[in-house]
């Protein structure tokens, strides 16, 4: 497994650079891992991605790296101890730098940029180099630069990348992996896919970091998908507009981070009540207020749970990386339409806009939960049910009057006061909440079942923990597992009951006061023996649990 | 025949809503609409108990935010005729921002706000149109933020259709309702409404003395025309269509929506989602 650092401040092209070096690599047959470290600013700053790669599933960004691309002096100073004794960096010769190493390449890529024609072709020449480097050869280069280049500049980066090729030695070996045919894409596109799979056909949201990928990627596929994608006022009109389509029958979504959520949660009361389905994603950053925007944390776990003025079902599954991302939307926009309650799925930046290959999604057997189209009698959109479900008809489709009110109101959909019809209405509510946990789905388990220690995480640090189990368990010859969240309220408990007596069990979670750990408490008296907790924005690293479990300094 | 049943209230005895509610129940009458084919939507507040009162499809969401969830009901099925009825507080106050932005998006959509203004369902307090020096529980002192002239507002912002009408003149009443729920896209009325309760300076006498149909030889087309009579505040209130300009309306600018085909009706062939998926290998 190979890991390269390409840094640079905002507006460099860092992310071009990436893209293409992505797509070449997952070409010649890598598994591909890619996480963003970017700044809130559009130019300058210090931003860098970590590009990892090897012949196995990826499941962590690593700070032990391979290979530097530094298109700027910055990008040296903060990473060269990060670098392997067999590694290499990168940069330009005109690179102001203090550092003197002899890993460091220096190219003069701007000047062969010139002499081939095109000043900005630098980062193809650095690609070309870095093809090199890793010794890949230039086979694939025509036909992925023909899938992402305009027609009028893809010769002069062929050019580059070919320059940059000869321009360098071999470092490292070719490995020989078999992901050419898998897909490569960010968690927040595959939110928009599993969404587009599910059935959905609006999407209303006021752009927000780091959730606005999904806006952009449904708005980039609506027109061929079907989905009308609106651009709200404000978050409050997103939701209320999701909403509002949703109760006119067309599968509907809203998206935002944690700020943004905050606005909508009148709105996810109404849901509640009114039962008008409704998937809502928060993509979290780190807060409170405007916190660190373009970073990630998983503090709004608690929050999102109880949001809200009033007591309704409500399901939060927490998306743990990219398969859940397209399969679990898929599923809350199912639970949603038969449950007639709100479904709140929780990402972050790092699941967001990380880029993973994955399986290509299965939608062979896909199936969507969709409105009753007709009842046969008198129609009550609220009727009293054994299992809390009543039928919803959507109005205009059919000849019956359809209702949805936010204040208590009877099984006809009209204002009441009465405590009876109060009390019935509520139990009614919540009755749904049994069938809903008839489906949950328990937390998924890594590693040694026999183990004396049992790490505990949910969504995005599925990754970084199933590296540690691993790593841990190689290390140790065994002795560590670990259960992972994604159907996470309700909470599932079964397995938590079943695995945690006995052992050593440490909550890790990106938030400062344990929200996971705090759940499982309240829930079922369970106490987590140690804690690793990470909020200053930066997703924790598989060989970072492993150095905090090995070598103490639990919080 | 398309009757369209009302049902008892909640208001006072005397409310202003009451001719307004049936004023929109002969409009609707006359206009051959089915119950089921009318969505009728609403936030919070007095006006906003409307829907409640008239059989037809029925949504009453939040204060401030029936605009939002009204135009994405007719997205969502343009076959829907969607008129929402809210008050000052509701359209004007708390829902304010989302006003401002419909105009601009231009959905098929009718707006009747029932403006007396006054928050009537909290007992009293200053709405956005409060006259400056009305007294309440809360403005003690006198109101002392100038009213809002939502008129002004509504052409300001590019609105296309911007009335003015009365609940004291149900006549004009019907027929500005019945050219409004015609007319292809946001179209607003402002209606003039006294509340018995805790209004006593706006009252129907105030009224009857205050409001002044524009004449026929008012040419609503006319944008410079029709600002000046949204600026006559005075002891005469215009009303009737004061500004009427035909606009593209949303549906027919958005590529999914523009052959009239509703969004609900619509199948994604599978293939889509294929291709989509290939996308990304």
């Amino acid at each position: 497994m190979y890991n390269i650092l390409i840094g640079g401040a905002a507006g460099q092209g860092i992310d071009t650079t990436v893209a293409i070096l992505e797509k070449l690599l997952k070409r010649s047959g890598y598994y591909i891992y890619t996480t963003r470290d970017f700044m809130s600013r559009v130019r300058g700053g210090h931003n860098f991605s970590l590009l990892r790669f090897g012949t196995e599933e990826i499941t962590s960004h690593s700070y032990v790296l391979d290979g530097i691309i530094a298109l700027d002096g910055e990008t040296i100073e903060l990473h060269l101890n990060q670098l392997t004794q067999k590694g290499f960096v990168l940069c330009d010769s005109g690179l102001k730098n203090t550092k003197e190493d002899s890993r460091i390449i220096k190219l003069d890529m701007n000047q062969m940029a010139r002499n081939i024609g095109n000043a900005k072709v630098s980062g193809s020449i650095a690609v070309g180099a870095i093809l090199k480097l890793f010794g890949e050869p230039l086979t694939y280069v025509e036909e992925v630069m023909k899938s992402i280049m305009k027609s009028e500049v893809l010769d002069v980066n062929i050019k580059a990348i070919q320059a940059g090729f000869e321009s360098v030695e071999k470092r490292f070996d070719h490995l020989e992996g078999g992901f050419n045919d898998y897909m490569l894409i960010s968690g927040s596109k595959a939110v928009g896919l599993g969404a587009v799979a599910g059935g959905l056909k609006f999407y209303s949201a006021y752009p927000m970091s780091p959730s606005t990928t999904v806006l952009e990627y449904l708005a980039s596929v609506g027109n061929q998908a079907g989905v009308v994608v609106e651009q709200a006022e404000d978050e409050i009109a997103a939701i209320n507009m999701a909403i509002g389509a949703s109760f006119a029958g067309a599968k509907a979504m809203t998206g935002t981070s944690g700020g943004g959520f905050c606005l909508k949660v009148e709105a996810l009361g109404l849901s509640g009540i009114a039962e008008i389905p409704l998937v809502a994603i928060d993509v979290q950053r780190p807060g409170p207020a405007t916190g660190l925007p373009t970073r990630t944390e998983q503090s709004d776990l608690k929050f999102v749970i109880s949001a809200s003025q009033g007591e309704f079902p409500r399901m939060v599954i927490a998306l743990r990386n990219h398969e859940d991302s397209f399969y679990q939307t898929i599923r809350a926009l199912n639970l949603a339409e038969k449950y007639q309650i709100p479904v709140i799925l929780l990402s972050d930046q790092y699941l967001g806009d990380t880029t993973a290959c994955v399986k290509p999604y299965d939608v062979s057997d896909i199936k969507l939960i969709q409105p009753a189209k007709e009842v046969e009698g008198e129609y009550l959109r609220y009727k009293l049910t054994e299992d809390g479900i009543s039928p919803r008809l959507i109005p205009g489709v059919t000849k019956n009057l359809v209702a949805a009110d936010s204040d208590e109101h009877d099984e006809r959909g009209w204002i009441t006061e009465s405590a009876e019809v109060r009390n019935q209405m509520m139990q009614k509510r919540m009755k749904k909440l049994e069938g809903l946990m008839e489906e949950l789905i328990e937390p998924e388990f890594i590693g040694d079942e026999s183990g004396k220690t049992l790490l505990l995480g949910w969504g995005s640090t599925y990754g970084p923990i199933k590296e540690a189990v691993s790593i841990l368990n190689k290390k140790e010859g065994g002795g560590y597992g670990a259960l992972i969240f994604g159907d996470i309220y309700p909470l599932p408990q079964e397995k938590l009951k079943k695995l945690t007596p006995n052992k050593k069990v440490i909550n890790i979670e990106q938030n400062a006061t344990g929200q996971l750990a705090s759940l499982i408490r309240e829930q079922t008296g369970i106490t987590c023996h140690d804690s690793i907790l990470k909020y200053d924005g930066r997703q924790i690293a598989g060989e970072e649990i492993v150095s905090k479990i090995l070598e103490g300094g639990l919080m | 025949m398309n009757q369209f049943v009302t049902y008892e209230t909640a208001w006072c005895p005397g409310c202003g809503n009451f001719p307004i509610l049936n004023s929109l129940k002969t409009a609707l009458e006359e206009l051959g609409k089915q119950p089921h084919e009318v969505l009728m939507v609403a936030g919070i507040g007095q006006a906003a108990k409307t829907p409640q009162y008239l059989s037809a499809n029925s949504y009453c969401g939040l204060h401030g935010r029936a605009l939002p969830a009204a135009v994405a009901a007719k997205m969502a099925n343009e076959k829907l005729t969607v008129i929402v009825n809210s008050g000052d507080g509701d359209s004007y106050g708390e829902g304010g921002n989302h006003f401002i932005h419909n105009i601009r998006r231009n959905v098929n959509i009718t707006h009747f706000v029932h403006n007396n203004q006054i928050y009537g369902l909290t007992k009293g307090q200053a709405s956005p149109t409060s006259k400056e020096g009305h007294v309440t529980q809360v403005q003690t002192d006198g109101n002392k933020n100038a009213p809002l002239n939502p008129i002004l507002l509504a052409i300001a912002a590019g609105a296309g259709f911007v009335a003015r009408a009365s609940s004291g003149d149900q006549k004009q009443l019907i027929s500005i309702m019945k050219e409004a729920i015609n007319y292809p896209g946001y179209a607003f009325v402002d209606i003039l409404q006294p509340c018995v309760s805790f209004n006593k300076i706006n009252t129907y006498g105030y009224y009857k003395n205050a409001v002044n149909p524009v004449g026929e030889d008012h040419n609503p087309a006319d944008k410079l025309e029709a600002i000046k009579i949204a600026m006559e505040l005075g002891d005469k209130i215009p009303t009737g269509i004061i500004y009427r300009e035909e606009k593209e309306e949303f549906h027919r600018k958005n590529f999914l929506l523009k052959d009239g085909i509703p969004l609900i009706e619509q199948e994604t062939p599978k293939e889509v989602l294929t291709q989509l998926i290939q996308s990304f290998i």
